[in-house]
């Protein structure tokens, strides 16, 4: 299944930047009420305005291999960059994978996201790529950070009930 | 001739199946439907869906409103439905509310309560809750008969109580004679879990909550499609089904309440149909069922779930179970030669619904449902509106396989065969497993 690709499953079974670390600015979970998923998820940010720089992300997450995997290539994609960068890279990834399959992402921009283009012609599975993301612009905004030049999204908090 | 209590043959099964046209239908790069998802909703045959067309074809009227033969012959006909739907489960016509699913029906009832809770509006003092009264409900239910309990419960100020569930699927009832006294008003209980097919025994467990004085309401949205369900013999004071799960269309539930109830249970939505006077100060109610049944009522899909019920007496609901059950022992007994796959519920053998929940370890149950999407298997991954239960039996998330009346033996070793793709695709080290 293209799905499932080699790397994605690598990233589930070894998350990358995985557990939760001190010091830090904010901690959320949040929770995908369709399956039961659930990622914990703390940010520390240094820095202010155009300098804050994302020193690190830890999470515990608790899902299937596409909400994991998404972790995982989150972490890698914007520990050490700045909030701007990261807030791009979330972009980046909400684009692809909200496309039905249109755009196959930037590797450039969303490194190992890439990976999980295939999820977008899935319309159920997009919410559990994007838990961790919208965990992390959730997390970044309670650390005081301006993240209003990126749209927030809400949809793992809205999912359908069951 | 065939016993009645004979799986179909496969002449009859083809035959059964000629009569739901989606069935034909493929999915994921044209491969066959294998709908293992009745459970959720079911197919509806062609007989349900003919009666619900020729209703807005040629008796079309808002039903309890009107002199003009349309609105008569559209009266009838709801009225008709009303009876074949009590009588599939053994009770008079003037018992059964059509709702717009078994979630409101339970709803209904649990406002019932609340609205009779300030005690000076209450005809009968069973209905009426204050702090220190208990609501009694089981860790296995299924959200829609746990939230409105839930809400119940902190509106009036009465605490909700509840009888565990066990890791092997059954109820723990062990401290029943704790959980249900003399100060349990309500006791709401699954007769079927809609995850592990446990089949509760809801006689016995009525028997105990009326030696307490307490009412009994019991979800039977999984049982009413698959066993032979008596309200009579079955103990309870209400049960709840719905429509669309009995291959009836969406939009219609059912509530069978026992008449004496029903004629003092305070009424939940309110509005035109279910009043008796009007005057600008205040209302007088319509007798039951009508006081229950505000705004013109959903008669198309009363006469599409009566039109389900003629198709389920006409095949026999003895037969469906017999068929069903085949297919579960079938899917088990699979099931049991894969030691990395573990079932959540009663082992082989036992009576049961027809659902059977289970576990890849290692491998998120939304993971297996999307290898088994990929072969054209249609499942239900996740917790099932039944997120309590999962934690009580030690799982985040379950695949689950639920079978109806069309289902086929090559179904069932179609999802089996998906299965064994799992942990190739996730490179399951199968010898650990086993171990």
């Amino acid at each position: 299944m293209d799905l499932y690709q080699e790397l994605i499953l690598e990233h589930s079974k070894r998350p990358h930047h995985a557990g939760l670390r001190e010091p830090f600015d904010a901690e959320v979970h949040h929770i995908n009420p369709t399956c039961g998923d659930e990622v914990t998820l703390r940010v520390d940010v240094t820095g202010a305005g155009d300098d804050a720089v994302v020193r690190d992300v830890s999470y515990a997450a608790q899902g299937c291999s596409i909400s994991v995997a998404s972790a995982s290539v989150l972490a890698d994609e914007v520990i050490g960059h700045t909030v701007g960068e990261a807030l791009e890279t979330f972009a980046a990834m909400r684009e692809m994978l909200t496309s039905r399959g249109t755009v196959t992402g930037d590797e450039t921009v969303i490194g190992d996201g890439v990976a999980l283009s295939g999820v977008s012609k899935y319309p159920a599975r997009v919410k559990c790529a994007l838990l961790g993301w919208t965990a992390f612009t959730d997390a970044l905004a309670r650390s005081g950070v301006d993240i209003s030049t990126t749209t927030t999204d809400s949809t793992t908090r809205q999912g359908v009930s069951s | 001739m065939t016993s009645a209590t004979a799986p179909f043959t496969d002449q009859e099964l083809t035959a059964l199946r000629g009569e739901f046209p989606i069935l034909t239908r493929t999915v994921r790069d044209s491969r066959p439907l294998v709908y293992l998802d009745s459970g959720a909703t079911s197919h509806k045959p062609v007989a349900v869906l003919d009666a619900e067309r020729a209703f807005y074809e040629q008796h079309n009227a808002a039903v309890h409103r009107g002199a003009h033969q349309l609105a008569e012959e559209a009266t009838d006909d709801f009225e008709v439905a009303r009876a074949t739907v009590a009588s599939f489960v053994g009770a008079p016509a003037d018992e059964v509310v059509f709702t717009k699913n078994a979630t409101e029906a339970i709803n209904l009832v649990a406002y019932a309560f609340s609205n009779a809770s300030p005690s000076e509006d209450a005809k009968d003092e069973r209905f009426v809750l204050r702090p220190g009264d208990e609501i009694l409900v089981t860790e296995m239910e299924h959200h829609a008969n746990l939230v409105p309990w839930q809400e119940l419960a902190r509106r009036t100020g009465a605490t909700l109580r509840w009888i565990p569930a066990e890791a092997d699927g059954a109820l723990d009832l062990s401290g029943l004679g704790d959980l249900l006294t003399e100060r349990t008003k309500v006791f709401a209980v699954t007769h079927v879990s809609n995850v592990l097919g446990t089949v509760n025994p809801v006689t016995e467990l009525a028997a105990r909550a009326h030696a307490v004085g307490a009412l009994v309401v019991v979800d039977a949205c999984q049982s009413v499609p698959h066993l032979p369900v008596d309200v009579a013999t079955l103990g309870a004071d209400f049960i709840a089904f719905s429509g669309h799960k009995m291959y009836g269309p969406m939009g219609v539930g059912v509530l069978w309440g026992r008449a004496e109830l029903l004629e003092v249970m305070p009424p939940f939505l309110t509005g035109g149909s279910m009043i008796e006077l009007v005057t600008m100060e205040r209302s007088t109610y319509a007798p039951a069922p009508q006081k229950f049944e505000a705004g013109v009522p959903n008669a198309a899909q009363a006469v599409g779930l009566a039109a389900a019920v003629r198709w389920i007496e006409a095949v026999g609901i003895e037969r469906i179970h017999a068929h069903e059950a085949a297919l579960v022992e079938r899917l088990l007994s699979a099931l049991a030669k894969r030691p990395w796959v573990r079932v959540v519920g009663p082992a082989a053998g036992q009576l049961r619904g027809g659902a059977v929940a289970f576990v890849v370890d290692g491998v998120h149950a939304h993971d297996v449902g999307q290898v088994l999407d990929d072969a054209g298997v249609a499942v239900r991954v996740g917790h099932h509106c039944a997120w309590p239960l999962h934690r009580a039996v030690g799982a985040a998330a379950t695949t689950r396989a639920s079978f109806a009346v069309y289902n086929t033996t090559a179904e069932v070793d179609a999802l089996v065969e998906a299965l064994d793709r799992v942990p190739v695709v996730f490179g399951l080290d199968l010898e650990r497993a086993a171990s």
